[in-house]
């Protein structure tokens, strides 16, 4: 094996009952990578991670986080990982730097507290009660503990849930200052913007599978279509013999046509050409190279009603 | 960081912490105060004879008052405690640090110990200061050591109750249901007279009993000796090995829901 990987899961298999909540994946995460696995709810993250943390035993298959076993929970190799859980808590009475403290305490290298809280953007907060500060903060207290003791790796289960758009840019921005501190970052997230704005790789979980895997721009380009979108003023029809030379079936729905093609660069001079010809206006014309999401849901897709049937039992978000 | 430099840095976070809470710690400290003032008012502190002299009738309240509040600290409060930190997701943070998982419950065994030490202390100074009460200083020694034996042998038995406990809407039913009725037909609030023998024997299996009869020893100013009453001493200690192991085995640090 190799022993430049940080994580190395192979056949990993987690059964409740009949139920496979994780049905046999393999994950290679390089060291300093930050690694996304994405996938809605009740995929088999929070599981997969879990195992990873040493917080769950695994039904079969084999496991190495930096090179240790962690169902094995040794010492050596709690103190060089940090974790922060999907549900978890601090004691509330303690004040933010307190708390920091508390944890760091319990490795052998601890970072500087003052320099934790930099990096989580809880500086101004440092004499605040735990249970004073907002969802947001709490959630940065909780990745604060998480690098107390300057891990090599750190877990974070679905950092963002629940965040509003400036909270979650602010948490994006904190992960990305953890990259420059060279720690390899393993991510749980059901957010695809999430995953392509942080992740140097990506693995897609659903159904307690691995469906795709690479860097965003992988996955985009496996899915090599463009679409192509365009409304015609009333009355105007597409022509049959401009229709049959753009390469791909074109559908309607709600006044728009579209179609989606491997290259767009014929089927746009076709479309185009006989517009300038016929003086159409064709202001609303839109090229779109896939997102994410398209890769996403269409990776996805199939599996999402199966996943609906058999939900995965979750706890919730405990109030603090 | 030894193992030992660790917990003892868990201790003083745990201690801080329960300080911080204001309206727990000042019910915690206070109640027992509370009760010896009722005792007083309801039963009287008249002078009564007891073999060697006469003395008053709250050298009993106090130690028995002691008991409870040992008994309501580490057991009840612990149990509580801990079910709020399991579903809080402060167990499950604990449990994916290096710290060991029978440092942390021996740390939260040793702050309690101390907090009830402290709690116990405020009752008897009332006692000495408000109540006629001495407490003679041979006893000292042994006094204290019965409250620490005391107050770890039921904060091992609250942490190990827990187990029973499926998360912390349930804690109090499950936990005042076995504290309660004992502390009842342990003669810590009434001397049971009329009893049945077969509650006399559920009592003395059980260490409630024992911690008071220990402390009353100790606080019994005809008492010859230092106050050491080894065959209940030694009923807390096998207590204290069987709820350290059943909390070492049974602790769960996920709530169930």
């Amino acid at each position: 094996m190799s022993a430049d990987l940080a994580i190395r899961v192979e056949a990993l298999r987690k059964s409740y009952g009949t139920h496979d909540a994780v049905a046999g994946i393999d994950l290679a995460v390089e060291q300093g990578e930050v690694f996304a696995l994405l996938g809605p709810n009740g995929a088999g993250k929070t599981t997969t991670v879990e195992i990873l943390e040493g917080h769950r035993d695994r039904t079969s298959g084999s496991v190495q986080v930096l090179g240790h076993d962690p169902a094995k929970h040794e010492r050596a190799f709690m103190e060089r990982v940090g974790i922060v859980l999907q549900t978890t808590g601090v004691d509330r009475y303690l004040t933010v730097r307190e708390a920091v403290q508390q944890f760091a305490g319990y490795y052998p290298h601890p970072l500087p507290v003052g320099e934790v809280l930099a990096v989580v953007g809880l500086e101004e907060e440092r004499d605040t009660r735990v249970r004073r500060l907002s969802g947001g903060q709490q959630r940065r207290l909780d990745v604060a503990i998480g690098l107390a003791g300057d891990p090599d790796l750190l877990f974070l289960d679905e950092p963002t849930t629940g965040f509003d758009p400036t909270a979650r840019r602010q948490a994006w921005e904190m992960v990305r200052n953890l990259r420059t501190l060279g720690k390899t970052v393993f991510l749980t997230t059901h957010y695809l913007d999430e995953a392509e704005q942080l992740a140097d790789r990506v693995a897609v979980i659903a159904g307690g599978r691995v469906i795709a895997e690479g860097t965003p721009q992988d996955l985009i380009a496996a899915q090599p279509e463009t679409t192509i979108a365009f409304r015609l003023p009333a009355g105007v029809a597409l022509p049959p013999e401009v229709a049959s030379a753009l390469d791909a079936p074109v559908q309607e729905a709600d006044g728009w046509l579209r179609l989606q093609v491997p290259n767009p660069t014929a089927p746009l001079f076709a479309l185009t050409h006989w517009a300038t010809e016929a003086h159409i206006d064709l202001g609303d014309l839109t090229v779109t190279r896939p997102s994410l999401e398209d890769v996403y849901l269409s990776l996805t897709g199939t599996t999402a009603e199966a996943e609906q049937a058999a939900p995965q039992p979750r706890r919730g978000r405990s109030r603090r | 960081m030894s193992t030992f430099g660790l917990i003892l840095h868990q201790v003083r976070y745990e201690w801080r912490s329960f300080w911080r809470n204001p309206a727990a710690a000042f019910f915690g400290a206070i109640f027992p105060l509370i009760f010896l003032v009722i005792f007083n008012l309801v039963f009287g502190n008249n002078e009564i004879s007891i073999p060697g002299g006469t003395t008053h009738a709250s050298t009993f309240y106090v130690p028995a008052i002691a008991a409870m509040a040992v008994v309501n600290s580490c057991f009840t409060g612990l149990a509580m405690n801990a079910a709020v930190s399991r579903d809080l997701g402060i167990l499950k943070r604990m449990r994916g640090t290096p710290l060991p998982a029978w440092a942390y419950l021996l740390a939260k065994i040793i702050q309690m110990s101390l907090v009830a030490l402290l709690i116990v202390a405020i009752v008897v100074v009332a006692g000495l200061l408000f109540f006629g009460v001495t407490l003679q200083p041979r006893m000292l020694p042994a006094f204290v050591l019965t409250v620490l034996l005391g107050s770890a042998t039921f904060s091992a038995l609250g942490l190990a109750v827990t187990a029973l406990v499926p998360n912390a809407d349930a804690a109090p039913p499950v936990v005042n249901g076995i504290a309660l009725p004992l502390l009842f037909i342990s003669d810590v609030f009434v001397r049971s007279t009329s009893a049945p023998g077969w509650l006399s024997t559920v009592a003395n299996i059980f260490p409630i009993r024992h911690l008071s009869l220990a402390l009353q020893t100790a606080f019994n100013p005809f008492e010859a000796g230092n106050g050491f009453d080894a065959s209940h001493l030694l009923v807390l200690a096998i207590w204290l090995v069987v709820g350290a192991a059943l909390g070492r085995r049974f602790f769960s640090w996920e709530p169930r829901r």
